[in-house]
């Protein structure tokens, strides 16, 4: 059964007067809740991302000692705004040589994947927009697309700096999809169910239940799980597809205005997405720390501001690192993931198979106070 | 209300008609606002200032097609474990633990056979597989 949004407004009894004010038609209302939350959660994202921005200028001059976006708006707060308003009013050019059908679908496939993984990313219990029985399988799928555009936007551009980012974009994402897809498998075993509800649900209460915690083989699957998913999104250290100092700007080096501007927008929520699927995943999620058996909609949107603080606390690690290590080269880049994270990531996902059929799948906190439940 | 089927798929379907809509809004967007002065030299690919030789869709590295073929084999495997994972502690809670251990150890062992082979072949390697190669052949 897939729990929604929807099917969690259910229970409240304005639910009924609201299905009262649409004329009893349950689709109509479902869409139009749907509707509401998809956009209120896009603009989210798109202020998120734009921040992201922000936050990445800002904290990169902190740590080179410098000041930083400080003109528009208080502290430069609002430069996203001016960025995003010039990236608009200019010239939209496109290299003649161009495969003009595929220059337009990649940002456009980047957008698409990166928002149809908003769809069951957990943002509390109750407003998940769609908490599917295959949750985490359905996100691993439909975030390939990302890597699909990243491809299509070097291939498009028929220019030779946009076809080697784009050639090594598409290896790199594959790649390293591999031990993220295995580090995620082992939660998978460990909570026994693909939906981000499952494994949420088996990680409410304190730290110790969270799956990071859980036992030492999920422990490291986190890490694996994070430098995989630095590469998945091409952040540095892993930016190859785009290192400006080796291929001016990658697989969109021809593209400008606007549709770089998707590129980019969609490249900054993919960074929020994977931090948040981590703190989803591995950091306990949207749960509280104390239980309560009661539930009001106040409580739900505790809840989404503890999911959001876990997850952009890691998308300032994500930030912090990017300034703190030099870049990769592409050997050292294939054989961190075949020859470290690969094997790491399998013998995990053996160690956490094994670990629940000796211990019966209790965590080690349980183990030390003693059979727990 | 119980939820069917479909209303779990809507949201996607609903956030891929807002990524849609956001593109070509903003491609509209730029087309308002933007100046358009085109021409030939401006629309040249890059080649730092040079005229570009050649087109771009030429003969590529192998390298990248192997990595392809790596990931297509590893990524089946991890897709046919994924529901063999979902249940794997329901077998356990029915006692069934072990038996379900052995099965997934041994699907794992094909998968770390696959990497043990790649490895032994030079696959994994950026640079070196070359010179193996190119030695075997001279």
């Amino acid at each position: 059964m897939n729990q929604t949004v929807v099917s969690y407004l259910a229970q409240y009894e304005f639910f009924d007067s609201l299905l009262a004010l649409f004329g009893g038609n349950q689709g109509l209302l479902t869409f139009v809740i749907f509707m509401i939350f998809c956009l209120a959660i896009v603009g989210m994202c798109a202020t998120i991302g734009g921040l992201g921005t922000y936050a990445e200028r800002k904290i990169s001059a902190d740590i080179q000692a410098r000041i930083g976006p400080n003109r528009v708006g208080p502290y430069g707060i609002l430069q996203f705004l001016a960025d995003g308003v010039k990236m608009m009013t200019k010239e939209d050019v496109m290299p003649f040589s161009a495969d003009k059908f595929l220059f337009y679908l990649a940002p456009m496939l980047a957008l698409v994947g990166v928002f149809a993984t908003l769809a069951v990313l957990p943002f509390s219990t109750g407003f998940t927009l769609s908490d599917m029985n295959v949750g985490i399988f359905y996100l691993i799928a439909i975030s390939s697309l990302v890597g699909v555009s990243v491809f299509l936007g070097g291939y498009a551009s028929n220019s030779k700096w946009s076809m080697l980012g784009g050639m090594r974009g598409a290896s790199q994402i594959i790649s390293y999809e591999i031990p993220v897809t295995i580090s995620i498998l082992a939660i998978t075993l460990l909570a026994g169910g693909m939906g981000f509800g499952t494994i949420s649900a088996h990680q409410r209460g304190l730290p110790t239940n969270w799956f990071i915690f859980h036992n030492p083989f999920s422990f490291i699957a986190f890490f694996v799980y994070f430098v995989g998913a630095l590469a998945e999104t091409n952040r540095a250290p892993f930016d190859l597809p785009e290192a400006e100092s080796e291929l001016v700007s990658g697989y969109h080096t021809e593209y400008t205005g606007m549709r770089f501007g998707f590129f980019a927008l969609a490249e900054y929520i993919e960074v929020f997405v994977v931090c948040g699927v981590g703190a989803a995943l591995f950091l306990g999620g949207s749960n509280l720390p104390v239980d309560l058996s009661f539930d009001i909609i106040p409580l739900q949107l505790v809840e989404v501001v503890i999911f959001m603080t876990k997850a952009l606390l890691l998308y300032y690690v994500v930030i912090w690192i990017r300034w703190t290590f030099p870049r990769l080269r592409v050997d050292q880049l294939m054989s961190i993931c075949w020859k470290y994270l690969t094997p790491i990531a399998i013998f995990n996902l053996v160690g956490c198979a094994i670990w629940v059929v000796l211990f019966n799948g209790k965590s080690v906190a349980q183990l030390l106070m003693g059979g727990g439940h | 209300m119980t939820p069917t089927s479909f209303d779990g798929l809507m949201p996607v379907v609903i956030f891929m008609g807002i990524a849609v809509a956001l593109f070509w809004g903003g491609h509209f967007a730029s087309v308002l606002l933007a100046p358009s002065k085109p021409s030939h030299l401006k629309s040249t690919p890059y080649e730092c200032g040079e005229q570009p030789v050649g087109s771009a869709w030429s003969m590529f590295n192998v390298r990248f097609y192997v990595v392809g073929l790596i990931f297509i084999i590893f990524d089946v495997e991890s897709v046919l474990m994924f529901p063999v994972a979902a249940i794997f502690r329901e077998l356990n809670d029915m006692g069934q633990g072990a038996y379900a251990l052995i099965i997934f150890l041994s699907f794992i062992s094909v998968l770390i056979e696959g990497i043990a082979y790649c490895w032994k072949k030079g696959d994994l390697d950026w640079v070196k597989s070359f010179q193996v190669s190119h030695k075997k052949r001279s």
